[in-house]
């Protein structure tokens, strides 16, 4: 099973806090991966803000594959940054021979283009990316955005932590957001981009359960946008649904809960919004999840969000600090990272609410 | 003595022989009072007994004439093995036998010179079906528990009227951050998953189409379930036009517009929208043929609902006047949306055909957004009165079609905006929630049924051959005939109570499959949930086999 974690905090913290968040859970997941997506970046990679970062882990023929799409489209790079690996024998981890951490600056011809279509030029570029390195397992293309890195690998997280140095905590590679899981998915193969967090134009998502309605989220994404793509986890229809609500039809955050746990039709109709509630039932049927899932999200604009399936199934737990607010799995979690913090003030989310943080670290609950 | 003749019809020419016992004969009448066929007549028999009174044997013949009952002899008034006789014989004296021998097909054509017609579903077939090959085999364990089918709570109802794509639905979010409506959206009724199919009030008797209706009242003011009934082309009574149960009544039109003056001229007292409007363009039963009420069965009140003559009536097989599906939609579907001001869905219903992934994609894709629900009606589906050789060997299985055009939504990314209604033969062993569901699983948003509500009400029909006579006004139940002393033999209320007790019964049967499943909504298109044990089957649905 899994286990998710998520940390947003005023102050860059350093990727130790989150395998300390998920270390005391190991006993809820399988230790058979690590995957993290690191947003609002801090360190090293604080003064590129602005620029698309390439998170890739790759053979060293797709290193060349993929700078070779990157050039071609006038991408030019402005910064790299490769962990320090420490390959001591015994570590239970099936490593890529390379991680690439890598910045660029937006082609010339894009230089005045305006936001959106920057967006979609990133989109494509690591959809062609991935299908380039795709054929003969050259390399897998986890995110390509600005202010964004990725790492997902397989093996035993407390080693993946020891092969990156990411125990030691240091000031060059860190964010103020960073969410966490700990396990492959092994419903179905091991692959690495079916470790999430999933990544998508700024958003992302993680879950701790299984999607029921996975066949059905997946037939009908499959045809609303070139992204919605892979579909290696049953967990990446959350995110495309995320993408999708917010994105693509641009409603607000809150409407998201609507279409994958939407109220029962009685409960509708005593709503005054019954009738928008009803045609998103109608029209957005097939978005509809079942559980068990809890689900954490993060948009764009950096707000983070966790909510649950209907029946609540799985449990998640909210807990902060002045500086620092928690969403975990299990509460021993947020104990490690957050010691000292008042418990009492801990949120355990219901099944008809979203738990909302927004960037001045204010949390709200929000009743469907 | 009679001559017999080699071409002379006798019993065992007939699908079915009258087994009569003489010796237990209490010589009542009552067989032969309920046969609304005529096929047994009272008759006197001269018999020879052989007796001997003294102390030693002295043989002496009597002969006396008994009176006895006996089947007749005709391709006209003939046994269709209702078993009313059986019934309401007090000492089992009397039963109808199935007769392989039967040499019907042949001498009812060689005889009559005219196609044989009858009522019922398609025979031709053993029992062999699609459906039962298929298990919900996807049950949750451990991690994804299964609910409790008592205590959780579902939501069992699927929508009927045109769902817009995503993208156009006209919303847009305020500055308190609310999505507002700044357009109309076509009219959806979230309504029971079983439709009570079209069967008109000329195929069906006043008394079984108000057991239906009271039936459907019942069920929607009492239980809670927003059953919704098709009126089948034949009209209603304006009665009940003019009343507030009209907002449980789908109306349907078809090629024959039978009753549509009298709707039309309701329309001004309407106190309530109906529930839809349902275009018939074909028939599952006798694709490609339409309606047939014939004369026999075209009585007063009939005759005053559709406002016709007594006469055969016959529907057209096709709409006169409509050429194409994008005429279609524009004259019918805009003609009944504007008539009901856009507040009711309309949608169309056509029979289940190798052409109908064509049909529903020119629906799906039309731009208008207007078709509401497409009904799919597949072979085995029944009829008050078809040409026999309609009824044998033209039509389409409904399980790949209804496969075919959900399918054919998801590649295109339109699942759901035209509702999926199947029919056709479902709940033929007598459990419409098994076959429901799992027509559901592979796409349909609901499923409609005719013939197994008239089983509720008491028919005795089936799938082998029995009775059958729908056509001939002469129902032996009292369902399918205008004849008022046959009409009276079904009571009302019975039928109501049949229908509402099967659908408590079926309510529970979903819930008891979609616990399993850990679903608290219809499992619509959640394909992944079924198994089947037969490789072909697998396949052309798309499902997982196992064995």
């Amino acid at each position: 099973m899994c286990r998710i974690g998520a940390i947003k905090s005023r102050n860059y913290i350093h990727p130790s806090m989150a395998l300390q968040l998920m270390q005391s859970q190991q006993k809820g997941h399988d230790n058979s991966g690590f995957a993290m997506v690191m947003q609002n970046l801090g360190g090293i990679f604080e003064p590129y803000k602005h620029l698309p970062t390439l998170s890739m882990a790759c053979t060293d023929d797709g290193i060349k594959i993929a700078e070779d799409i990157l050039h071609e489209i006038g991408f030019h790079r402005v910064m790299q940054w490769a962990p320090e690996v420490n390959d001591e024998p015994g570590l239970d981890i099936n490593a890529m021979p390379n991680y690439v951490f890598e910045t660029f600056d937006y082609p010339r011809t894009y230089r005045k283009a305006d936001q959106k279509e920057k967006e979609e030029l990133l989109l494509d570029t690591r959809l062609r990316l991935r299908a380039a390195l795709e054929p003969n397992e050259e390399g897998f293309a986890y995110s390509f955005w600005p202010d964004v890195i990725t790492l997902k690998e397989i093996g035993d997280p407390r080693d993946i932590g020891t092969y990156f140095n990411l125990w030691d905590a240091d000031e060059r590679f860190t964010a103020k957001v960073i969410t966490a899981q700990c396990r492959q998915n092994t419903n179905y193969d091991i692959v690495r981009y079916a470790a999430h967090p999933f990544h998508l134009q700024g958003y992302t998502a993680l879950a701790n359960g299984e999607n029921t309605f996975y066949l059905k989220n997946k037939e009908f994404q499959q045809g609303l946008h070139r992204g919605y793509i892979g579909f290696e986890s049953d967990s990446q229809c959350f995110l495309y649904t995320l993408h999708y609500v917010h994105r693509e039809l641009g409603w607000p955050l809150h409407y998201y809960k609507h279409v994958v746990t939407p109220l029962p039709f009685e409960d509708i109709e005593q709503r005054e919004d019954d009738k928008q509630l009803k045609a998103i039932r109608q029209s957005l049927a097939h978005l509809e999840i079942n559980g068990p899932n809890t689900i954490i999200g993060l948009l764009p604009d950096n707000t983070m969000f966790t909510c649950c399936d209907a029946k609540k199934l799985r449990p998640v737990v909210v807990g902060r600090d002045e500086d620092t607010v928690a969403v975990s799995s299990e509460v021993c979690g947020i104990n490690e990272i957050l010691p000292d913090r008042d418990w009492e003030t801990d949120i355990y989310p219901n099944e008809r609410e979203v738990v909302v943080i927004n960037d001045d670290l204010e949390v709200q609950r929000w009743k469907q | 003595m009679e001559t017999m003749r080699l071409n002379d019809v006798t019993a065992n020419d007939l699908p079915w022989k009258i087994k009569y016992d003489a010796s237990r004969c209490t010589m009542c009448g009552s067989c032969v009072a309920t046969c609304t066929f005529r096929a047994i007549v009272p008759k006197v028999e001269r018999r020879r007994m052989v007796f001997s009174e003294g102390n030693f044997p002295e043989p002496k013949a009597r002969f006396s004439a008994v009176p006895v009952i006996r089947q007749a002899k005709s391709i006209r008034d003939y046994c269709r093995g209702c078993g009313m006789c059986e019934k309401v014989c007090p000492n089992d004296a009397i039963k109808p036998e199935r007769n392989p021998d039967t040499r019907h097909p042949i001498i009812t054509r060689c005889l009559g010179g005219d196609s044989i017609k009858r009522g019922g579903r398609k025979n031709l077939e053993g029992s062999s079906r699609t459906l039962d090959s298929i298990r919900v085999g996807r049950i949750s364990q451990m991690t994804d528990p299964s609910l409790d089918a008592q205590r959780h709570t579902f939501d069992l109802l699927a929508p009927f009227g045109r769902i817009l794509p995503p993208k156009k639905l006209p919303f847009k979010p305020d500055e308190a951050h609310q999505l507002v409506s700044n357009a109309a959206t076509p009219p959806v009724n979230w309504i029971y998953p079983v439709i009570i199919g079209d069967m008109s009030i000329g195929a069906l008797s006043w008394r079984m189409w108000e057991g239906v209706a009271m039936a459907v009242a019942y069920l929607n003011e009492e239980c809670g379930l927003p059953v919704r009934m098709c009126s089948g082309e034949g009209g209603v009574p304006v009665r009940l036009l003019k009343s507030k149960y009209l907002k449980y009544l789908i109306l349907q039109i078809a090629s024959g517009h039978f009753g549509w003056n009298r709707i039309a001229n309701a329309m001004p007292h309407m106190v309530e929208d109906p529930a839809g409007i349902l275009i018939k363009i074909g028939q599952g039963a006798k694709p490609g043929d339409g309606g047939l009420l014939q004369a026999g069965k075209v009585a007063e009140h009939i005759q005053a609902i559709r406002g016709v003559p007594k006469a055969d009536l016959l529907s057209p097989p096709n709409h006169q006047g409509l050429y194409s599906i994008e005429e279609s939609v524009q004259k019918m579907f805009l003609s009944f949306n504007s008539a009901f001001k856009f507040r009711v869905p309309v949608a169309i219903k056509v029979a289940a055909s190798a052409t109908s992934v064509s049909v529903f994609n020119n629906l799906v894709r039309d731009p208008y957004n207007i078709v509401g629900g497409f009904f799919l009606d597949g072979i085995d589906g029944g009829t008050g009165a078809a040409h026999e050789v309609s009824l044998d060997h033209t039509g389409h299985p409904i399980v790949s079609k209804l496969r075919d055009c959900y399918l054919a939504a998801v590649t295109q990314g339109r699942q759901g905006q035209i509702p999926l209604w199947a029919a056709g033969g479902l709940g033929k062993t007598g459990d419409l929630a098994a076959d429901a569901f799992k027509m559901m699983c592979l796409g349909a948003n609901g499923v409609f049924t005719g013939k197994l509500i008239l089983q509720m009400a008491g028919c005795i029909g089936n799938d082998m051959g029995r009775c059958n006579a729908c056509n001939t006004g002469l129902c032996p139940a009292g369902i399918t005939t205008q004849e008022p002393q046959l009409a009276h033999r079904l009571d009302p209320e019975k039928v109501a109570q049949n229908i509402v007790n099967y659908y408590l019964a079926m309510d529970q049967e979903f819930k008891k499959l979609m616990a399993p499943i850990g679903n608290s909504s219809l499992p619509v298109g959640r394909s992944d949930a079924l198994v089947a044990t037969d490789h072909a089957v697998a396949d052309r649905l798309q499902i997982q086999h196992v064995c």
